[in-house]
C-alpha cells in the first residue's frame, strides 16, 4: 500500500507568492510603449447620446486617440453565450461602446488613449457628451410592467426571457389539495462580488504576424480567446488569452466585458500595446452584480408537516444587457434545485429575465442555487410556524433518505449520492438544538432575543456532462482537459485548461498527481491560465476545477503509470504480472532489490534506448474528461444569534457547518472554502446590498456606503464534515467552492427572524440592517417611531 | 484613483506653512481625507503644502491641561498616558478611528479641520470644551470647539488659516467616556455620544454631553445635560435625559438611505444611556 497525500492538509504552494507580493497580475505586467486607456463612462442609468465633442481631449497632452461607439468599425457586439431554449429569449446587441443610448450608469459612451493614466484620465473628463436624459427603471419586477421605460427597442416590454419548464397545471392541482400554503415576497438584492484584484486588461497585436496577445483577468481564458476571436474577427488561433495571478472572481471573472474587447480592438488598430486597469469604483459601476431577484413563492404542505410543492414566479434582473451566462443563472442554476435534499414531489418555476437600467448581472459565487435554497429554506420556516411545528423537525420529516447511487428528483436532476439525514443530526448534536431552545424561552423571560436557524441543502456543482450543457443552451462543452508532462529529469508538470483565481488548486491537483504517480507534491507544478501553453478547458467556475480537471489529471495519471509499469517491467525484464508498485517505485515479485522509481522509468522513456516493442517514447500522457453527472455536495448548516432590541444590531453567537464535499482531498483547503464561502452568504443576509436611487445612480458605490463583510463580525466557525463520495467520480471528490454561500445567507436569516418572532416580526427585506430590524421591531409593536 | 495634477511642497515650519499657503492650495496632514478626496476627484487642490513634518505641530504636553499639536496622530493620542489621565473620552475616540492604519497617518488636526459629520474626536472635544488654536497670516487666534464645527465640513477656519494645536481642560476628576455605534461599511459613526460627568458623591453636579455622527457636526446637548445634573443618574434621569438628546440634536440631523436620520436620532439617546454606563464603569 502506497502513502496517501490526499486527505493531507498540506500548505497551499500559492501561497508564498501571493503572500509575499511576489505574484504577478495583469496590472503588474508593462510593456514598453504601452498606451493606456481610460473610458468615458455615462453619468445616466438611461440616457439618449446626443453628441460627443471630443476635440478638447485629442488636443491634451499625450493623447494619442479618441473613439466613439461609431468609430469601433471592425468590433462585433459582446455576444450572451448561454441560450436558454424554449423561453423566447431575445439577446439585444451590447456594443463594446454605447451606440445612441446609454442604458446604466457605467456604460461607455467613448475611450481615450493616452501616454499615461493619468494623461488618459484627464482626457476622459474632457471628452463633452451631450446627453438626454430617459427615465430609468432598476427593481426587475417595476420594469416588467406595462409603462415601464423601454430599454431596447427590439426586447418587449424589457422580458429578454420567460423560462417556465415544469406543468403549472400539476403543481396548481397540489396546492389546490394541500392543507397548508405559505406564500412571500423574497427580495435576492443586488451583490458586488468585489474580487480582491479589479478588473485589468492589456492587449498587445503584432501586424505582421496578425498576432494578437491578451493578458486579463479572466476565470476561463478560453472562452476569453474564443470570444475576443468572434469580436474582432481574429482567427482563433492567432489569438493568445493569458490570465496571469488572478485575485478572486466569484464568478465576476467569468465574463468577456467591453473592455477587454476594446484594448484588443484598439491595439489593433494603433500598432502598439494598450492596457485598462479598472479602479475599485469602475468595479463597483460596471463589473457585473449578482443575484437581484424579486420572487414571489408558494410553498404546500400538509398540516402535519409533509412538503407538497413549491412553485415561484421570478423577476430576475438582467440590468441594460445580457451578460456572457446570464440568462443561466436564473433559470437552469435556479429553477432546476427547488427540491434541495427534500422529498418534494411537484416544484413549478417560471423565471422572467427583465431588462432594466442597472449593472448587467451575471454568476456570482452560488449563482442561482444561493436563490434557490434560500427561498425552499424560508418557506419551510414559514411552514413550521403556520403549521406549530419546529423546524428542525419539519425539515427532518422531508429529508431524502440515504442513497449511494443515483436518486432522482421532481425538478429533473438525478443526484448522485447523498446521506442527508446523518449530516443532519451530526449539525443539531454539534448545536446542541433541544438544549438552545431551552435557552432560548429562559433568555426571552429575560427581555433577551435568540434565535436559531438551521439549513439543510444539497447543490449541483462540477458543471457538468456536455450533453446537459447543449441541452440547455450553454454555447460550449462543459468537459476539461489536462496533460500530464513528464520531464526527462523527472519533475512534472501538469498543465490544464482550467484556471484557478486563488481557490488552492495548484495544491490540491498537484495532491491528486502525487497519489496517482508517487511524485512528491513539491515536484508537481500546476500550470494554467494561458490559452497557448496548456490544453483546452472551459474554465473555474461552478465549484467544477476539481470535481472536473482532478478527474482528467487523475485519468491522465493513471494512463501514465500504465505506461511506466509496461516499461518498467521491460527493463527489468520482468512479466508485468510480477511488477508490484509502491510509493513511486516498481518492483519486481519476489526479488524486493531490485527496483524502477518513477523517475527512472520516466528518464528511459525519454531517453527510448530500450523501449517493449510497440511502445512509444516520452513520459507524458493527456486526458479528456466529460463528467456523466454532476456532482452535489450536501450538508446542514446552523446560526445562533441574539438580536439587541434597543439597537436592532444582531450579534452573531455561533455558527455551524458540516459539509459533505466527498472525500476532502486537502481538509485546510476545504475549510478555507466553507469559511469564505460562509462569510459571503453571511453578509448577504446581513450587510451587503446594492442600493440604487429612483434615477439608477448608485449609492453604494465605494466600500464606504457598500458593507463589505469584516473579521470581527464573525464567531469561529464550528465545522463539521460527513464523507458521502460521488459514485461516479474517479476520486469520488465532490465541488466545495460555493457551498458555504449557498446554505449561510437563510441560515442566518431564519436565525434573527426566529429571534425577532416573539416581537411579531415575520418578515424583513434583506440586508437585515440594525436599522431595518429596529424599524421592523417598532412597526410590529404598532407604534413606529 | 487618478487625481488631478498638482504642486507639493514641504513645510519646515509653521512660518513657511503659512507663507507657502498665501499661494493657495491645501494642506497636507496625514493625507487620509484629502487624498482619497482627491483620487475620486471630488477635490482638486493646485497645490499641497506638506505640513507632516513640522516639529512645531507635533506632541502631546500635558501641564494643568492638555495641550495636543495638531499634527499628533490618532494612534499617538490614544496610547498617551496623559491624554488617558487627563481625558480618557479623547483617547477612546482616537483609538476608535478607522483601523491601525489610519490612525498611524491621520492627524487630530487633519480630522478637526475636516469636519467630516461622522468623525469621533469632534464630539469629544465638543463634550469636553476643548479650545482649537489657530495661526494665520494675520496672527494666532483660539476658537471654541463648539464654535469652531460650523456645518457639513465646515469649520471657522478661513483661507490659509492653519490649525497649530487643540488645548482642552484636565478632566480627571470626571467620569467621562465616548461611545460610538459605527457605521457597518465604513465604521465611521453613525451615531457617537461623549459625556463628561462631574460627581459629587452620588449626585451628577455636572453633565456635559454632545453628539456627533447622528447629525451635521458635533452637538453640545444642553437640554439633556440639564436633565442629567442634579439627579443620581438613576433610571428615570436617564429616560429624561435620553428623552432630551433627541429633541436637542432635532434641528441638526443627518442620515442615509442606509441609516436614516430618525433611526439615528434614536440611536442617540441609547448611545446616550451607553455613554454614561461607560463612564460610570
Ligand atoms: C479608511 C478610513 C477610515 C477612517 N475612519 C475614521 C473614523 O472611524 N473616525 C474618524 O473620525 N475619522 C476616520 N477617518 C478619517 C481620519 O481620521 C483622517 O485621518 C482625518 O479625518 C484627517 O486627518 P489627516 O491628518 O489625514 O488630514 P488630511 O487628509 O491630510 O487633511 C484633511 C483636511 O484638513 C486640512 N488640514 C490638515 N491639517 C490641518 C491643519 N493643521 N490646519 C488646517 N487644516 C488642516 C487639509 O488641508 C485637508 O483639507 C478615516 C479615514 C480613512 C481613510
Amino acid at each position: 500500500m502506497s502513502t496517501r497525500i490526499f486527505g493531507s492538509g498540506i500548505k497551499r504552494r500559492e501561497d508564498p507568492r501571493l503572500i509575499t507580493g511576489e505574484a504577478r497580475y495583469t496590472d503588474d505586467i508593462k510593456l514598453p510603449g504601452v498606451l493606456h486607456m481610460a473610458v468615458v463612462r455615462s453619468p445616466y442609468a438611461h440616457a439618449n447620446i446626443v453628441s460627443i465633442d471630443s476635440s478638447a481631449a485629442e488636443a491634451m497632452d499625450g493623447v494619442v486617440a479618441v473613439y466613439t461607439g461609431d468609430d469601433l468599425e471592425g468590433l462585433a457586439g459582446l455576444p450572451t453565450a448561454w441560450l436558454i431554449p424554449d423561453s423566447d429569449l431575445k439577446t439585444p446587441e451590447h456594443p463594446a461602446l454605447a451606440k445612441g443610448k446609454a442604458r446604466y450608469v457605467g456604460d461607455g459612451v467613448a475611450i481615450v488613449l493616452a501616454g499615461d493614466r493619468y494623461q488618459a484620465q484627464d482626457a476622459a473628463d474632457a471628452v463633452v457628451v451631450e446627453y438626454e436624459e430617459l427615465p430609468a427603471v432598476i427593481d426587475p419586477e417595476e420594469a416588467a410592467q406595462e409603462g415601464a421605460p423601454l430599454i431596447h427597442d427590439d426586447v418587449e416590454g424589457n422580458i429578454a426571457f420567460k423560462w417556465a419548464p415544469f406543468d403549472k397545471e400539476a403543481s396548481d392541482a397540489v396546492f389546490e389539495a394541500a392543507d397548508v400554503v405559505v406564500s412571500e415576497r423574497i427580495l435576492q438584492q443586488r451583490l458586488l462580488p468585489t474580487a480582491m484584484e479589479p478588473r485589468s486588461a492589456m492587449a498587445q497585436y503584432n501586424p505582421a504576424t496578425a498576432e494578437l496577445t491578451l493578458w486579463c483577468t479572466s476565470q476561463n481564458p478560453h472562452i476569453h480567446r474564443f470570444i475576443i476571436s468572434a469580436v474582432t474577427g481574429l482567427n482563433e488561433n492567432k489569438v493568445r488569452v493569458i490570465a496571469p495571478e488572478v485575485g478572486g472572481g466569484f464568478g465576476s471573472k467569468i465574463p468577456c466585458y467591453p473592455d477587454e474587447a476594446l484594448v484588443s480592438w484598439a491595439a489593433m488598430q494603433l500598432g502598439v500595446p494598450v492596457k485598462w486597469t479598472e479602479t475599485r469604483s469602475e468595479n463597483y459601476l460596471i463589473t457585473i452584480h449578482g443575484r437581484d431577484h424579486v420572487q414571489h413563492v408558494d410553498m404546500a404542505a400538509s398540516s402535519d408537516g409533509k412538503i407538497l410543492g413549491v412553485r415561484a414566479t421570478v423577476y430576475a434582473g438582467m440590468g441594460g444587457y445580457l451578460s456572457t451566462a446570464a440568462p443561466g443563472i436564473p433559470t437552469i442554476l435556479h429553477g432546476l434545485l427547488y427540491v434541495g435534499p427534500y422529498t418534494i414531489d411537484s416544484v413549478y418555476c417560471e423565471s422572467i429575465g427583465v431588462m432594466t437600467n442597472g449593472t448587467p448581472t451575471d454568476a456570482y459565487r452560488g449563482a442561482g442555487r444561493p436563490e434557490a435554497t434560500f427561498l425552499l429554506e424560508r418557506m419551510i420556516d414559514n411552514v413550521a410556524k403556520k403549521i406549530g411545528m419546529d423546524p428542525a423537525e419539519v425539515r427532518r420529516k422531508n429529508l431524502i433518505p440515504a442513497f449511494e447511487d443515483g436518486y432522482d428528483v421532481a425538478a429533473g436532476l438525478t443526484y448522485d449520492s447523498g446521506d442527508y439525514p446523518v449530516a443532519f443530526e451530526k449539525a443539531l448534536g454539534m448545536a446542541g438544538y433541544g438544549e438552545f431552545r431551552r435557552q432560548q424561552k429562559s433568555a426571552a423571560a429575560q427581555g433577551r432575543y435568540l434565535g436559531i436557524g438551521v439549513t439543510a441543502y444539497t447543490e449541483m456543482c462540477g458543471l457538468g456532462p456536455s450533453q446537459v450543457a447543449g441541452a440547455v443552451g450553454f454555447q460550449g462543452g462543459l468537459w476539461e482537459s489536462a496533460t500530464v508532462r513528464v520531464t526527462p529529469t523527472g519533475k512534472v508538470q501538469a498543465l490544464i485548461g482550467a484556471s484557478p483565481h486563488g481557490q488552492g488548486s495548484e495544491t490540491t491537483l498537484a495532491q491528486i498527481i502525487a497519489d496517482e504517480l508517487g511524485f512528491a507534491v513539491d515536484d508537481i507544478e500546476v500550470i494554467h491560465g494561458d490559452t497557448t501553453e496548456t490544453p483546452m478547458g472551459w474554465g473555474t467556475y461552478g465549484s467544477r476545477t476539481t470535481p472536473v480537471t482532478g478527474a482528467a489529471l487523475a485519468k491522465a495519471s493513471q494512463k501514465l503509470k500504465e505506461k511506466a509499469k509496461t516499461l518498467a517491467a521491460h527493463l527489468m525484464e520482468a512479466s508485468e504480472d510480477d511488477i508490484e508498485y509502491a510509493d513511486g517505485s516498481f518492483s519486481v515479485k519476489g526479488s524486493p532489490d531490485q527496483t524502477q522509481s518513477i523517475q527512472d522509468v520516466a528518464l528511459m522513456a525519454h531517453l527510448a534506448w530500450n523501449m517493449p516493442e510497440g511502445m512509444d517514447p516520452g513520459f507524458e500522457e493527456s486526458q479528456f474528461y466529460d463528467p456523466p453527472n454532476f456532482v452535489f455536495p450536501f450538508g446542514t448548516h446552523i446560526a445562533i444569534v441574539e438580536v439587541d432590541s434597543e439597537t436592532g444590531e444582531i450579534e452573531l453567537q455561533r455558527y455551524i457547518a458540516v459539509d459533505d464535499c466527498g472525500p476532502q482531498i486537502n481538509p485546510e483547503i476545504v475549510a478555507g472554502q466553507i469559511h469564505g464561502g460562509v462569510v459571503q452568504g453571511i453578509a448577504q443576509a446581513l450587510c451587503e446590498g446594492v442600493i440604487y436611487d429612483e434615477n439608477g445612480q448608485l449609492l453604494t458605490g465605494t466600500m464606504m456606503d457598500y458593507c463589505m463583510p469584516k473579521a470581527d463580525m464573525f464567531p469561529n466557525f464550528e465545522l463539521g464534515e460527513t464523507v458521502t463520495p460521488s459514485p461516479h467520480h474517479p476520486v469520488g471528490v465532490k465541488g466545495v467552492g460555493e457551498t458555504g454561500t449557498i446554505a449561510s445567507t437563510p441560515t442566518v436569516y431564519n436565525a434573527v427572524l426566529d429571534a425577532l418572532a416573539p416581537l411579531g416580526v415575520e418578515q424583513i427585506d434583506m440586508p437585515l440592517t440594525s436599522a431595518k430590524v429596529w424599524q421592523a421591531i417598532q412597526d410590529a409593536n404598532g407604534g413606529g417611531s | 484613483m487618478w487625481p488631478n495634477k498638482f504642486d507639493y511642497v514641504r513645510a519646515g515650519s509653521v512660518d513657511e506653512a503659512l507663507a507657502s499657503a498665501a499661494g493657495g492650495g491645501k494642506f497636507l496632514a496625514g493625507g487620509h481625507s484629502l487624498l482619497p478626496a482627491m483620487k475620486l476627484r471630488l477635490d482638486s487642490p493646485e497645490q499641497l503644502i506638506d505640513i507632516g513634518r513640522i516639529p512645531e505641530l507635533q506632541g502631546i504636553s500635558a501641564n494643568g491641561g492638555l495641550t495636543i499639536g495638531a499634527g499628533t496622530t490618532h494612534d499617538a493620542i490614544a496610547s498617551s498616558a496623559d491624554v488617558q489621565a487627563m481625558c480618557s473620552a479623547l483617547a477612546s475616540a482616537c483609538g476608535q478611528v478607522g483601523d491601525q492604519g489610519v490612525r498611524n497617518f491621520g492627524t487630530l488636526g487633519g480630522n478637526i479641520a475636516h469636519a467630516d459629520p461622522a468623525s469621533d474626536p469632534p464630539t469629544v472635544l465638543v463634550a469636553c470644551g476643548a479650545t482649537i488654536n489657530i495661526q494665520g497670516a494675520d496672527g494666532k487666534r483660539s476658537v471654541g470647539a463648539e464654535d469652531f464645527f460650523i456645518d457639513l465640513f465646515e469649520t471657522a477656519l478661513d483661507d490659509g488659516e492653519l490649525i497649530t494645536s487643540v488645548s482642552l481642560p484636565n478632566c480627571s476628576d470626571c467620569q467621562c467616556a465616548y461611545v460610538k455605534f459605527p457605521h457597518p461599511a465604513s465604521r465611521y459613526a453613525i451615531v457617537g455620544v461623549a459625556v463628561c460627568l462631574k460627581m459629587d458623591g452620588d449626585t451628577c453636579a455636572q453633565a456635559d454631553v454632545a453628539v456627533g455622527g447622528a447629525t451635521v457636526k458635533a452637538v453640545k446637548c444642553a437640554d439633556a445635560e440639564a436633565a442629567l445634573a442634579g439627579t443620581t443618574l438613576d433610571e428615570a434621569a436617564l429616560n429624561a435625559a435620553a428623552e432630551a438628546v433627541k429633541a436637542d440634536i432635532a434641528e441638526d440631523l443627518i442620515g442615509d438611505i442606509a441609516y436614516p436620520e430618525s433611526y439615528r436620532q434614536q440611536m442617540a439617546g441609547v448611545f446616550l444611556k451607553r455613554a454614561i454606563a461607560a463612564a460610570q464603569g
